[in-house]
C-alpha cells in the first residue's frame, strides 16, 4: 500500500472520502465526492437542539456523502460501531496495524489538537486514523487541518465516544475492495437529479428550500426587547453553522459550484458552467447575509430580524430557480 | 467568491490555523485558497464561545454564594448543559437537576461523584474543586 497523503479540505466528511479514495487509487476530489453524493443541502431542525438552539444544515446528515458514493463507485463501505469502548479501541488498532486508513466519527470538543474555542460538542466531525506514532498516539489526518496531527489514544477514545446529539458510538468505517471509476455520463445526471429532489420536493416542509422559508419565519418571530440576548445568539448559531462548523464562507454553495464545474467538463455540457455561475453568486449572497447577521450580534446594525428574514426569503427565491434551473440542464 | 475575496483578516478563535475554502480563480474555474479567517466567523465564534463563559461565571458566583454545587461549575465548563451531562452519564435529566443543589451533592455517593467527573473529563478531586 502507498505511504498515506494527507490533504486539507473544506468539509470533513467529503474530504475524508476523497483523501480516503485517492489512497485506494481512485482520484476523485473533494467537490466530487461531495456532488456525486448529492450531499448539499438545507435543514431547519427545531427540534434537535444544540446547547439549547436549533440546528441549522446546509448539507444532508452525517454519513450521507459516505453511504452515497457506494453506489456509483461500486464501492462497499464497511461501518462498524461499538457498544463498549475498549472494543472500539481493540478494533480500530488491529485495523491500523493491518495497515488500513481508517475514517472516524468524533466529538470535535474531546480533540485535543483543535483551537480552544473551536471545541464545541459537535458530534458529527469526521476524520481519518492511518496509524500510531512511537509513543501510542494516533496519527490523524483531520480534513479541515492543513498538515496532519496527532491525538493522545484517551483523547481520541473520549472523542469517538462522545453522549448527545448525534452520538458517534465509536463508528469507525473503511473501504472493502477498490473503487471504480464510474460512468461519469450515468452517475453524475443521477446525482444531480437527485440533489434537486431533495432541495425542491422534499414532504417535509423543514427540509430543502422550504426549510430556509421556515428558518426565515422563526427568525421573524425572534424578540428584539428583553430576549434580545437569546435572539442574538439563534442568529449566531445560524451563521456559525453555516461558516464555522466544517466549512468556510458560504461554504457548501461553493463546493457544489466545484463540482457542476467539474461535471461540466466531464459531460462535455457547458450549461452547467453557466449554473455554476449562478450558484457562486448566491454562496456570496449567502456571506451576505452571515456579514449582516454579525453586524447586529455586534450592534454594528440595529438588531432587525424581519431584515435577516427577508434576506433568507430572497436566498429561498433564488435556489428555488436554481435547482429548477438545474434539474432542466440535467 | 473570486480569489482576492478570501478573507485574510484573520481570526483569534481560529488559533493560528488556516482553513480551506473556495474560490474563483481567473480562468472562472474555483479552486481551494487557504483563508486566515474571516471577522465575520470571529464573530460568531467568540459570540457562543461568551455565552458559555458567561453561564461558568454566573455559576461560579452562585457556588460562591452557597446556591449551586461546583457539578454546575465544570458543567458549564465543560460547555455542557444538563440534557447533555444527563446523557454523557446515563443519568435522567431530573436526578442531575437535583444533583445541582449543593446540599445534595455534598451527600453524593463515591460512584456517583465518579460517574461525574468522568463524563466530564476530570478526576474527583477537580469534580469538587472549582475554585
Amino acid at each position: 500500500m502507498s505511504e498515506f497523503q494527507h490533504t486539507q479540505a473544506s468539509h470533513c466528511e467529503s474530504g475524508v472520502m476523497s483523501t480516503m479514495l485517492r489512497h485506494h487509487g481512485l482520484a476523485i476530489s473533494e467537490p466530487m465526492a461531495f456532488g456525486l453524493s448529492s450531499a448539499i443541502s438545507f435543514a431547519y431542525l427545531p427540534i434537535v437542539r444544540i446547547n439549547g438552539l436549533p440546528l441549522v444544515a446546509y448539507r444532508m446528515p452525517p454519513k450521507w456523502i459516505i453511504k452515497g458514493l457506494q453506489k456509483p463507485l461500486a464501492l462497499k463501505m464497511r461501518f462498524e460501531t461499538f457498544r463498549r469502548p475498549e472494543d472500539g479501541v481493540r478494533r480500530l488498532d488491529q485495523l491500523l496495524a493491518d495497515g488500513q486508513v481508517v475514517g472516524l466519527q468524533t466529538s470535535v470538543y474531546w480533540l485535543t489538537y483543535l483551537p480552544e474555542d473551536l471545541r464545541f460538542h459537535f458530534n458529527a466531525h469526521n476524520i481519518l486514523a492511518f496509524g500510531k506514532a512511537d509513543d501510542g498516539s494516533y496519527r490523524i489526518s483531520d480534513p479541515v487541518a492543513e498538515m496532519a496531527v496527532t491525538c493522545p489514544p484517551d483523547a481520541l477514545q473520549r472523542a469517538r465516544f462522545a453522549k448527545g446529539v448525534l452520538a458517534p458510538k465509536g463508528l469507525i468505517y473503511y473501504p472493502l475492495g477498490r473503487p471504480q471509476e464510474p460512468v461519469w455520463e450515468k452517475v453524475l445526471p443521477k446525482a444531480i437529479v437527485k440533489t434537486t429532489r431533495i432541495m425542491l420536493d422534499s414532504p417535509l416542509p423543514i427540509i430543502g428550500v422550504r426549510g430556509i422559508r421556515r428558518l426565515a419565519a422563526a427568525i421573524e418571530r425572534l424578540d428584539i426587547g428583553t430576549q434580545a440576548q437569546h435572539s442574538k445568539l439563534f442568529i449566531g448559531q445560524v451563521v456559525r453553522m453555516q461558516e464555522e462548523i466544517g466549512t468556510g464562507g458560504g461554504g457548501f454553495r461553493f463546493i457544489y459550484a466545484s463540482f457542476l464545474q467539474e461535471a461540466a467538463d466531464r459531460l462535455a455540457h457547458p450549461v452547467l458552467n453557466e449554473l455554476a455561475e449562478t450558484l457562486i453568486d448566491i454562496g456570496d449572497e449567502w456571506r451576505e447575509f452571515a456579514l449582516a447577521t454579525a453586524r447586529m450580534i455586534r450592534d454594528r446594525d440595529p438588531l432587525q430580524p424581519a431584515l435577516l428574514a427577508g434576506r433568507l426569503r430572497r436566498l429561498a427565491d433564488r435556489e428555488k430557480q436554481f435547482f429548477l434551473d438545474l434539474r432542466r440542464a440535467a | 467568491m473570486r480569489d482576492a475575496d478570501v478573507p485574510q483578516e484573520g481570526n483569534r478563535t481560529l488559533g493560528g490555523h488556516r482553513k480551506a475554502v473556495y474560490a474563483k480563480g481567473d480562468d472562472g474555474k474555483l479552486h481551494m485558497v487557504a483563508s486566515a479567517g474571516w471577522e465575520v466567523e470571529e464573530i460568531v465564534t467568540a459570540q457562543a464561545v461568551a455565552d458559555l463563559e458567561r453561564l461558568a461565571a454566573d455559576a461560579l458566583a452562585r457556588y460562591r454564594a452557597g446556591l449551586t454545587s461546583p457539578l454546575e461549575v465544570q458543567m458549564h465548563r465543560a460547555r455542557m448543559d444538563i440534557p447533555l451531562l444527563a446523557q454523557a452519564t446515563g443519568l435522567w435529566q431530573w436526578r442531575v437537576r437535583r444533583h445541582l443543589r449543593p446540599e445534595i451533592f455534598s451527600r453524593l455517593s463515591p460512584a456517583l461523584l465518579h460517574r461525574y467527573a468522568d463524563a466530564l473529563g476530570l478526576d474527583v478531586a477537580q469534580l469538587k474543586d472549582v475554585a
